[in-house]
This record gives C-alpha cells, sequence and structure tokens, in this order.
C-alpha cells in the first residue's frame, strides 16, 4: 500500500489533505470531527488581532452556481475572518493540538500591516503549540477594503514585508497565503521567499459577483438590495489555481518553494494534479462545504489506489512530476501533428462534433455520408485542435491521432517531420533564431 | 374493501363496482405523473442539443425538439411552449398519447447511447401544461381574409386544419357528429393518458384563437352534404376520421356481450364513476393494437379477474408498441398471440365463452391449425380496427378505402382536402392527423390566396 502520510514544511501529518482557512475550521467542534473523519490537517479559520470581534453580515453570505441537478460548481462568499473572541479561539486550537498531536494544526493569521499587530499576535498562536502558521494575504472581499488580506497580497512589497517581520518573530513555519487577484502570481510568490516563507499556500478565492437577481437587480448573495463582490471557489477555479501552482513551480526564482495547492479540489483525482504540478500538499473547502467530511475517505483510498496501480511509493514519487512538462507556448513542438478520429461503432450520430466545427472552427467534420448521418474527420481540413473532442459526449468516441513521421498531412500537403521544432526557429517568426 | 365490492369482485356475468371508488381512482389516474420543475431541469439537461437531431426527424409535426428542451432548461419555459405549438397545436395531447418510445425518443441518441432517451414527451408535457394553465396564447390571426372554411370533424386534424387557418384570417365552421367536440382524443383513449378533461380543456385553448365555429350533432352524409358545403365555403376540408368499425363476422349464436372496443373506451371517457360501468369477471379482447390495450388494460383495472387479449398473429406483429404491450402485462393481462376466434358461446343469450382456432403461418400466409381452445368470458371485446365509412357520397376518390391525398392533402376534387384517420396517409396517431391538418391548412390558405 502507497504512503501518504505527508510532511510539508516539517509539519506532519497522515495524509496530505488539510483543510483551508474557511468555515469548516472555525472552531474546535468542527476541527474534532474533521479530525474523526480523518482529515490530515487544518488550517484553523484566520485570527484577527485582540479587540471587539469582526462582526459579520447578519443576511446570506454565500452565492453559488450550480449543474442543472443543482450539483454545485462554483461557491462565493462575503464571510470574513473569524468572528469569535481570539482567546476562545486560542484556547480551543491549543486544547484540539494536543488531543490530535498526529494532526498538522496550522493558524491562518490577518492583522493590520503594522509590525507591533503582528509581533503582538504571534507569541499568542505559538503558545497553543500549532504546527505553524498561514498569513492570510488572499481574502479579496471585506478585510481588502481595511487594508489587509487581498490588499496586501496584491503589494509584493508589504508581503515581503510581513513574511520578515513574522520570520523574525517566530520559531514557526510561515507559510503565506496568495491571493489570485493579481495579473502574474509569481511576483507574490518571490516577494514571500526573499521575505523567508517556508511555503506559499494558493489560490484564495477569486474576486467575483456570482449572480443577478433579475427581478431585483441585485447582485446575489443579496443583503437588503445590495450586494459586494465576494471570494470565488469551488471546482470553477481549479484550472486557475492548477496554473499558478504550476508557474511558482517552475519559475527559476521560487523553485524549491513549497507549496500548498488550493482551488477547487473535490476528488483524490484533483488533489494528484495539484500535487504533480509541485504542491507539497493540498488544501480543500468548498467540497467539505458541500458534501461533509466524509469526502476525504474517498480522497486517501483513491490516492493510494492510484499510487498503488502505478508504482508510486510515496508523494515524493508524486510531487512535481508533472512540472517539468509545463512549458511556454513557444517551445511546444509544431512538428506533432494529429488529426481527430472518430470512432463509428462509439458515435451515437449527436452531430455536436460537425455543428461545432462547421459553425465555429474548421469544417472538418461532414454530418452525410453518401446520404447516411454520418460524422467524420476530413483530414485534409483538420488542424487537430480538439474542439470535437470537448463537445462529444460520448467518452473516447473521438480521439486525436498523431501522424507518424513521414506521412502525409493532407492539410498542407507536407510531409511529417520527426525532428521537434518550435516557434523559435520557425520561418514565420521574424524573430527566429536559426538553428545552429 | 366493502363486504358488498368484496363479494362483486368474483361474480360472474357483467357487473358493475367490482371495485371501491376510492380504487377507481386511483387506477384511473395519470399513467404518467407530470415533472415538477426540478425533475424539469434534470431531464432537460440529458439532451444533447443534436445537429439535425434525430428526434425532429422522428416527429411528425416537426417539432424543433432540442431547442424547446433547452428553452426549459434556461427557465423559459412558456418560450419552449411556443417552440411547441408553433409546429403542433396539440402538443399537449401529444405529450400524453404519442408512442414517443416508437418517434422522437426511439430517435433520440441518447437511446443509442445507453438506452435511456431524454423524455421528450413528459418535457414537452410540462411546458405545454404551463402555458395552457396560464391560458397564454402566442398566435394572433392575420387581418380577416373574409374566406369562410367548412373543416369536418373536430378530431385533431380538424382542429389542427382549424387553427391554423385562422391564424391566417380565415372564418371556419367545424361540423361535429358528436354533441363534444375533440374526436378520438375525447372519445377513443383510455382514460388514464388523459386526466382531468384535458381533451376538452385542449380544444378550449386551440378555440380561443377565435374564428372557429363548432357545430355539433351535423354529421356528413346526414345532417350535412358535401354538395351543401362545396357550395356555401371557399374551401372543404375533410377529417371526420373512422366511424366503421370492424366486425368479427362470427356465429355468434346471437349471443350477448360482444362489444365493440371503441364504444366500451368512449363510454369509460365519457364516465366520472368508473367503477359505475359494469364489466364481466373474464374477458377476451380480440386484437392487436393500441385499442385492443387500451380496452384490455382498462377492463383490467375496472376490476375483471382474468383479461386476455388474443391476436391472430405474432408480438412482432401487433401495431401495440412494446411499451404499450408491457403496460397491459404489467397491469395483469395476458397476451396470446397465435389464436384466432371462431365462435362465441352463450348461455341464455349471454356470451360464456370464446372459441378460438390456433394459427399459424404456412407459406407467408395465415391459416387455421384446426386446433382449438376455448376461454371462458363474460364480454368479448372486439379490436379488429376501424373502417371509413364514405359519408361524401362518393364524390371523392378512394385509395384502399380512405380518401386518396397528396402531400398537402389536396383530394381528387378541387377545393377539397382532407387530412387524419380518414385518408390514405392517415396512421391512426394523433400527431400525424394534426400534421395533415396543419399543412392541409397551410395549402388551402395558399390557394385561395392565390
Amino acid at each position: 500500500m502507497a504512503d501518504i502520510s505527508n510532511n510539508f514544511v516539517g509539519i506532519k501529518s497522515p495524509n496530505p489533505f488539510w483543510l483551508a482557512s474557511a468555515p469548516p475550521t472555525d472552531k474546535a467542534y468542527n476541527v474534532e470531527r474533521a479530525f474523526e473523519a480523518g482529515w490530515g490537517g487544518v488550517v484553523w479559520k484566520t485570527l484577527g488581532e485582540e479587540g471587539p470581534p469582526i462582526v459579520n453580515v447578519n443576511g446570506p453570505r454565500y452565492g453559488a452556481i450550480w449543474g442543472a441537478d443543482r450539483r454545485l460548481l462554483g461557491l462565493n462568499n462575503i464571510e470574513l475572518i473569524t468572528d469569535r473572541d481570539l482567546y476562545q479561539n486560542l484556547r480551543e486550537i491549543k486544547e484540539v493540538k494536543m488531543k490530535w498531536p498526529d494532526r498538522a494544526v496550522v493558524v491562518s493569521i490577518m492583522v493590520p500591516c503594522e509590525e507591533g499587530a503582528w509581533k503582538a499576535i504571534l507569541p499568542l498562536v505559538e503558545e497553543t503549540g500549532a504546527d505553524g502558521i498561514e498569513l492570510n494575504f488572499g481574502c479579496p472581499h471585506g478585510m481588502s477594503e481595511r487594508g489587509m488580506g487581498a490588499a496586501v497580497g496584491q503589494v509584493p512589497e508589504y508581503i515581503e514585508m510581513v513574511t520578515r517581520w513574522c520570520k523574525q518573530t517566530t520559531r514557526m513555519p510561515v507559510i503565506v497565503k496568495l491571493t489570485p487577484n493579481i495579473s502574474d502570481i509569481r511576483y507574490p510568490a518571490r516577494a514571500a521567499k526573499a521575505g523567508g516563507a517556508d511555503a506559499v499556500s494558493l489560490i484564495n478565492t477569486v474576486s467575483s459577483i456570482i449572480s443577478v437577481d433579475l427581478d431585483s437587480f441585485a447582485p446575489q448573495p443579496t443583503i437588503d438590495g445590495k450586494g459586494s463582490h465576494g471570494g470565488y471557489c469551488g471546482p470553477a477555479v481549479k484550472p486557475i489555481a492548477l496554473n499558478m501552482v504550476a508557474d511558482i513551480a517552475r519559475d527559476p526564482e521560487t523553485t524549491g518553494l513549497p507549496i500548498s495547492g488550493i482551488g477547487g479540489i473535490t476528488n483524490w483525482r484533483d488533489a494528484a494534479e495539484f500535487l504533480a504540478l509541485g504542491a507539497g500538499n493540498v488544501q480543500i473547502c468548498t467540497a467539505a462545504m458541500t458534501y461533509g467530511f466524509k469526502i476525504v475517505e474517498e480522497m486517501i483510498t483513491g490516492l493510494e489506489n492510484w499510487m498503488d496501480e502505478k508504482g508510486h511509493a510515496t508523494l515524493d514519487d508524486v510531487i512535481g512530476r508533472a512540472t517539468p512538462n509545463v512549458t511556454d507556448w513557444q517551445y511546444l513542438n509544431l512538428n506533432y501533428i494529429t488529426k481527430a478520429k472518430i470512432d463509428q461503432d462509439s458515435c451515437i450520430k449527436c452531430g455536436r462534433c460537425h455543428i461545432a466545427c462547421e459553425d465555429t472552427s474548421h469544417q472538418a467534420i461532414t454530418s452525410m455520408v453518401d446520404g447516411e448521418r454520418r460524422f467524420e474527420v476530413i483530414d485534409a481540413e483538420c488542424v487537430g485542435c480538439n474542439l470535437c473532442v470537448n463537445v462529444c459526449p460520448v467518452e473516447n468516441c473521438i480521439t486525436m491521432e498523431p501522424l507518424p513521421a513521414g506521412s502525409l498531412d493532407e492539410r498542407t500537403g507536407e510531409k511529417v517531420v520527426k525532428e521537434y521544432g518550435n516557434w523559435t526557429e520557425h520561418p514565420n517568426n521574424p524573430s527566429a533564431v536559426a538553428a545552429e | 374493501m366493502t363486504d358488498s365490492v368484496q363479494a362483486r369482485r368474483l361474480q360472474d356475468g357483467v357487473v358493475a363496482e367490482r371495485i371501491d371508488a376510492e380504487t377507481a381512482k386511483d387506477n384511473f389516474t395519470d399513467l404518467h405523473p407530470p415533472l415538477n420543475h426540478h425533475e424539469s431541469l434534470v431531464a432537460s439537461d440529458r439532451c444533447y442539443f443534436c445537429y439535425d437531431a434525430p428526434c425532429v426527424t422522428a416527429c411528425p409535426t416537426g417539432i424543433d425538439i432540442p431547442l424547446f428542451i433547452r428553452e426549459i432548461s434556461t427557465g423559459n419555459t412558456l418560450g419552449a411552449a411556443k417552440t411547441i405549438f408553433e409546429q403542433n397545436i396539440m402538443g399537449g395531447m401529444c405529450a400524453r398519447v404519442c408512442p414517443t418510445e416508437t418517434l422522437c425518443e426511439q430517435a433520440c441518441v441518447r437511446e443509442a447511447a445507453e438506452g435511456k432517451p431524454v423524455q421528450i414527451g413528459l418535457l414537452q408535457r410540462f411546458a405545454t401544461d404551463l402555458a395552457m394553465k396560464q391560458e397564454k396564447q402566442f398566435f394572433d390571426r392575420s387581418p380577416a381574409t373574409g374566406k369562410t372554411i367548412a373543416v369536418v370533424g373536430a378530431g385533431p386534424s380538424g382542429l389542427a386544419c382549424a387553427h391554423r387557418l385562422a391564424i391566417h384570417g380565415h372564418d371556419v365552421t367545424v361540423f361535429e357528429s358528436r354533441k363534444k367536440p375533440g374526436g378520438l382524443n375525447e372519445f377513443g383513449i383510455a382514460a388514464y393518458k388523459a386526466v382531468d378533461q384535458f381533451a376538452s380543456h385542449e380544444v378550449d385553448y386551440i378555440t380561443a384563437i377565435g374564428g372557429i365555429d363548432i357545430e355539433y350533432d351535423q354529421a356528413l352524409g346526414e345532417d350535412i352534404t358535401l354538395d351543401q358545403l362545396k357550395s356555401s365555403y371557399d374551401a372543404v376540408f375533410l377529417g371526420m376520421g373512422l366511424s366503421g368499425v370492424n366486425a368479427l363476422g362470427l356465429n355468434d349464436d346471437g349471443a350477448k356481450g360482444a362489444v365493440d372496443a371503441v364504444d366500451f373506451i368512449a363510454t369509460l371517457r365519457q364516465t366520472s364513476e368508473m367503477n359505475s360501468i359494469p364489466i364481466g369477471r373474464r374477458i377476451v379482447v380480440i386484437g392487436g393494437g393500441m385499442t385492443a390495450i387500451d380496452a384490455a388494460v382498462q377492463a383490467k383495472l375496472l376490476g375483471a379477474e382474468e383479461v386476455a387479449i388474443c391476436y391472430r398473429r405474432g408480438q412482432e406483429h401487433m401495431n401495440a408498441s412494446p411499451f404499450e404491450q408491457e403496460l397491459a402485462t404489467s397491469k395483469g393481462v395476458t397476451i396470446r398471440h397465435w389464436v384466432q376466434p371462431t365462435k362465441l358461446m352463450a348461455n341464455d343469450g349471454d356470451v360464456d365463452a370464446v372459441e378460438l382456432e390456433y394459427t399459424e403461418l404456412r407459406d407467408g400466409k395465415l391459416v387455421g391449425t384446426g386446433t382449438n381452445l376455448t376461454l371462458q368470458a363474460d364480454q368479448v371485446f372486439s379490436a379488429i380496427g376501424q373502417t371509413f365509412e364514405d359519408a361524401t357520397n362518393s364524390k371523392v376518390e378512394l385509395n384502399k378505402g380512405r380518401i386518396k391525398t397528396d402531400k398537402n392533402g389536396s383530394t381528387s376534387i378541387a377545393g377539397i382536402w382532407a387530412g387524419g384517420d380518414c385518408t390514405d396517409t392517415g396512421d391512426d396517431l394523433t400527431v400525424t392527423a394534426v400534421a395533415q391538418g396543419r399543412d392541409a391548412a397551410e395549402a388551402i390558405n395558399k390557394a385561395l390566396a392565390g
């Protein structure tokens, strides 16, 4: 059986599945239920500075988009950091950590961007015996209006500065949680590293308006006729998160910087993809908020079974394995030529491939052959774009088949060459560098 | 169950109240309960929005099925209803009675993919029910043309024709031989397929457009003649259906109890207290089509203990769809193949048994084997097909015993069109009758404009 125990910046947990800092980790009751269910760790919901507790809205905090069977695809929230008393949270963190020594307990923190504020709270957290801290530089709503959360995460200099304060003040590992609401995720990651961060975690939620009520003409969730932007999460944001994780994993300036992957992870497969792109572990929230804590059982057995099947003994055999295969467009092999192929036996003749290609792409799929309803690829027109594969409702009915070297590409009339050739050396590229 | 009902349950002969009123109500409830809002979203999501969709090709009225389903999926249910009614103003009834399993749903690519087609019929009902409940009318009449058209028969083809003619601004008078409109929708369909007076509501919905006047007790050949209509109106549409029935042609010894299944079905549809209808303890239904199934299933639902459909050929030859056959057997009806009736046997004048002969195909011809079988029966229902009784005074040319028409519904006589079951292109389906009525209306409109 594969070993999925996890060591993330020295924080050990029996599996790589942590609950992200969010409502499911706001108090001991929930966290203990999570541990009983099998979660490897939690990042406790963000603590703020000492004083009167945070106030949340008293109307709806969440909005959602659904598939037709109300399968939740994306969630948006306007909840703030913990609205419970700081010392009650600290007491509970200490108790839970003592009771569950084999699980990871990391504490998320967000205080004003002043050195004193950070230096005041860190010893209090350290005293709980928590395994580490996560700096919340990601929250895009509410707190950002007060100069915290994403307001810090969007300014690399602030990230570096606050990270440094923390590293100077505490012995605990420091994980910097990044906001995706920036143009290039590598800059905040580099800043975190420069400040001495032990790791980054990403993504936090994406700024969003999830829907508009067409009767009241107000954004949802609607609070007394008004709505503000919230943070978007759930399955819909996973592609954004994967890309940002890969960006950091393959950035030479942050090479080796541990990454805790977050964003729409709903099952073991999603988690494995994050690990493959370079995440050292993963954090989950929306899936738990949708289905409850039991989902971790599927994640654990799914990951183990897949690793067994593929012969991966430990997480280290998986982590970062896909990172070298992420490259820039300019280095993709332009001599790799594929054509769509439709398996007529499994085709159910819905015609979606045809109309997608005919209306919006390359007119490379028939609708009639010899007077019969039949969908066939016209190789002389097919550019191998894969749209037909993506719109086909039948799994593996349409496949992209690479043309072997030496064969004729009927579209270009040229023979397929065996050699790798990319844009940087392509004759149509004005900046092409001639091959030496 | 009360004691008296219990006692009647196994009583020989033809008696009423074999079941109590409550059971009757349950037995004759909607065969396919309608989808609720959420179910409609789940069901509509399964549609692939096919290109040149096979379901549309399979629909005799050519409803744009992928479009109306997509409209349902986005909450645009009235838009969906309009899409349906544009092609088929009886989309509500067709959603209930169409053999979708041999039409749109058989063609559905998900039937090919997984044997579970999109629930097109139920989705169509979802959309049309809402529009009809809200009495939402989608069509305006064009300015009055001053043209008048006589339509014979207020059934599916006649009403579809009348509605389309009314849209084009013509004034229509429908001549109906019965006292009530709807034709087979009202009289010829099993009660559990069109509950709550649906056929009658649908006629009200269709005629609400205006310009359609229905005159009752006006039978062609008796109360009115084709010559009168032709001289008084700018065009005539014949949609009177089939008024005759094939006789069993048996030596019946004057036995009472041989019943026309069509009459039995019509009686059920016009009765509110179902269990008041007398029914035999043992029933034999002769035939293999939808009428046989409707009669047999309803006999069973009325409390008949044993109901057997006897068909002279094999299962594969039955006109009733596999779904209908399964419905019958699931209700406890026995279907016997390869037997034909030879004699009704009576006791004191009442039928008490039917003698049947086993049949087989010999050199492609159906023949009796000489071996007989006797089934006890308090009633024998005949459901071996309906016939066209020519009430046109032989004015129009017939083909295979029905009115000869071309694809536009034109008959051999200029100015006279026809559609539905009375024509040689009818196929005993409501949906086909609607399509033919509609298309004839377009042809009439074109002819009158020319």
